[in-house]
């Protein structure tokens, strides 16, 4: 009895101790891990991606950009359409700007595919719907998502307008392959939402977009897909908005997108 | 009070165990669910709400609905809820304990659920819901524990929980407000863009809540000795058809802008909702089910003959909650995905796993239910020997 007793006040105050003492060490931990962003880091004041709706014909072109996305941000590959999780991906342009269609739209036209992702809007209904600030905009424009706050209420794909959300039904990966994944992206569990960032960590270490990178690589395909400072006038997505007719997915909806295609 | 509920007949046993079975069989499919993730069920990525969801938004109605019996009796001092009044608070109780169950059984990650309060948004309606929620459960437990614990002593109520009472009359209008903003500010679904889904959703709530609290009450009082009343019980059955009326009359309203105007976005979910689209019509037969129950429920309620027949009252009752449910429940949220803001028609069908977690939620709630109104024939029974 006495023994139990003991044992218990004992861990009782460790417990008390050791909470005393967490705030301050969990304080201490985050401040060391708050680091400056580092001076190579790419800046903007809006973020977008001019998509060239041509470009996008090109079966390279797609795979390139949507195989660097993913695997440079852990995506699984499902095959189940209910359950698929996808970054930028081919969508035919009927269903893309379906508000362009006309009954007399070529079939071959509407069959185009164009490559679609998050439009980063300006006034993202995803963040206004989102109950925990697990997805927000940055003042760069990044519409970003923490995947690790997020609670799965999959508010923000019934407010997205554009299909550009995936949610984990289930599991990405096994433990087996979780091993496996080459690149630093945060892995993630079941039950949350995520989708495009406009690849913010690899801006912050002064490098493109990861779509942008590897389709640059493909003969003739430098303007395929641009990514650029539209607060810069001077910028090459300044400069293709103003010389060419570029158009967004739904703008009447005043959501804002900052992914413009090229005509 | 509560030891009331620990004595109890054969037939309060049985009710019991049966709630219970259905408890676990919720249980044990929920933990299917929790270990293998939402992939159990119909949902998609095109389809993000849908069985979970739809029973929230019907049961947010039956909680909302005890307005009808305490707004008479507390604001209009119409005694005949007198003894009405204690049930319907009691249902107001299990229906928002469902509603907080199906957000949880919804939830990808629900052991993050709290991180809603933890990160208090206020541009969220889902935010707003679980507040409003939760502070009417609150209101309800509050206001049923004073005022039936001063009428068991056969006291008057203590004179602070009138403004409390006054609050809750309100505050059961936004509650069903809240859950249509949830869905009526979006521009992505057009479907449900319409400034007559809050007043629609608390004219049908009106109908389906106090129609349930009819049968409730006949139930009562054909097994126990505590009665009622019937003139409370035809006090409801008006209401009833007043709010079926109004409630079809809002959905006519919606229909005629929705297809008048001719838009496509908007006409397209119409289409898919009554005649199917692209070959897809999964809802087609369930959506004129429920109007053709609709519309039955209401012409015969207004033949007061009809109303005043209690063999056919619950009957009818059971038309208007069946008719509802398809209507706001299933129609209502899952049409709003269908077709896709791309325009592709990808259909829902709710799994078996998905019904069985639901059968567990309302099996939990009726247990509350089936508790609670123990306690309130017994205390009534005392009173009326």
């Amino acid at each position: 009895m006495d023994d139990s007793r003991r044992n218990f006040l004992k861990v009782a105050g460790c417990s008390l101790l050791g909470a005393a003492w967490g705030v301050p060490i969990v304080r201490a931990v985050s401040k060391s891990f708050t680091t400056e962003a580092a001076p190579e880091a790419l800046r903007a004041k809006q973020w977008a991606m001019v998509v060239d709706l041509k470009s996008c014909e090109r079966d390279d072109i797609r795979a390139a950009a949507a195989e660097a996305c993913h695997r440079e941000h852990n995506v699984p590959s499902i095959k189940d359409v209910e359950d698929e999780v996808k970054w930028i991906w081919s969508e035919d342009y009927a269903h893309t700007f379906p508000t362009e269609m006309h009954t007399y739209t070529d079939v071959a036209l509407r069959k185009k595919p164009v490559l679609v992702l998050c439009n980063h809007c300006e006034r993202p209904p995803c963040v206004r719907v989102c109950p925990t600030q697990a997805t927000w905009r940055r003042a760069d424009g990044i519409v970003m998502m923490d995947m690790h706050r997020c609670i799965g209420c999959r508010y923000c794909m019934v407010a997205c307008p554009y299909g550009s959300r995936s949610f984990n039904f289930k599991e990405p990966w096994s433990t087996e392959e979780r091993k496996k994944l080459s690149s630093d992206f945060p892995t993630r569990c079941k039950g949350v939402v995520e989708k495009c960032n406009f690849c913010a960590e690899r801006l912050a270490l002064g490098k493109p977009p990861a779509c942008v990178e590897a389709v640059r690589q493909l003969p003739d395909a430098e303007e395929a897909l641009v990514f650029g400072d539209l607060g810069d006038s001077s910028s090459q997505v300044s400069m293709l908005l103003r010389t060419r007719h570029g158009i967004r997915r739904k703008p009447n909806l005043g959501t804002g997108p900052q992914v413009y295609y090229l005509v | 009070m509560l030891e009331n509920a620990l004595r109890g007949g054969k037939r309060y046993w049985s009710l019991l165990a049966l709630w219970s079975a259905l408890i676990v069989v919720g249980v044990v499919a929920y933990l299917v669910q929790y270990n293998r993730g939402l992939t159990v069920t119909g949902l998609s990525r095109d389809v993000p709400w849908g069985f979970y969801i739809a029973q929230l938004t019907f049961l947010v109605g039956v909680a909302a609905s005890a307005v009808m019996v305490v707004l008479p009796y507390y604001l209009h001092n119409f005694k005949a809820f007198g003894k009405m009044v204690i049930l319907g608070e009691f249902l107001a109780i299990s229906a928002v304990v469902m509603c907080m169950l199906f957000v949880f059984v919804d939830m990808g990650q629900p052991m993050r659920v709290l991180n809603v309060v933890l990160h208090p948004t206020l541009n969220s309606l889902m935010f707003w819901d679980l507040t409003v929620l939760s502070g009417y459960l609150l209101l309800n437990l509050v206001i049923a524990w004073v005022t039936f614990g001063a009428e068991r002593k056969s006291i008057a109520p203590p004179k602070w929980i009138k403004p409390i009472i006054i609050l809750s009359i309100p505050w059961a209008v936004s509650i069903h407000t809240v859950t249509a903003f949830l869905y009526s500010g979006l521009e992505a679904r057009p479907f449900w863009m319409t400034a007559i889904l809050a007043p629609r959703f608390l004219a049908s709530a009106f109908a389906s809540g106090p129609s349930l609290l009819i049968i409730l009450a006949l139930i009562v009082r054909r097994y126990t000795k505590f009665d009622p009343g019937k003139e409370a019980i035809q006090a409801l059955a008006k209401i009833v058809t007043y709010a079926m009326t109004v409630n079809i009359f809002f959905v006519m309203v919606e229909m005629f802008t929705g297809l008048y105007s001719d838009i496509p976005e908007h006409t397209h979910h119409f289409q898919y909702l009554f005649f199917g689209l692209h070959g897809k019509n999964a809802l087609v037969p369930w959506m004129w089910t429920s109007q053709l129950l609709a519309l039955t429920a209401a012409v015969l309620l207004m033949f007061p003959g009809v109303r005043r027949n209690e063999g056919f009252l619950p009957v009818i009752c059971l038309a208007v909650i069946v008719a509802i449910w398809i209507e706001k429940g299933l129609g209502m949220v899952v049409t709003g995905f269908i077709p896709s803001p791309m325009e592709k028609v990808i259909e829902y069908n709710p799994t078996l796993l998905e019904g069985l977690i639901t059968v567990g939620g309302y099996g939990i709630g009726f247990f509350i239910l089936t508790v609670l109104y123990k306690i309130a024939i017994s205390i009534r029974e005392k009173l009326e020997q």
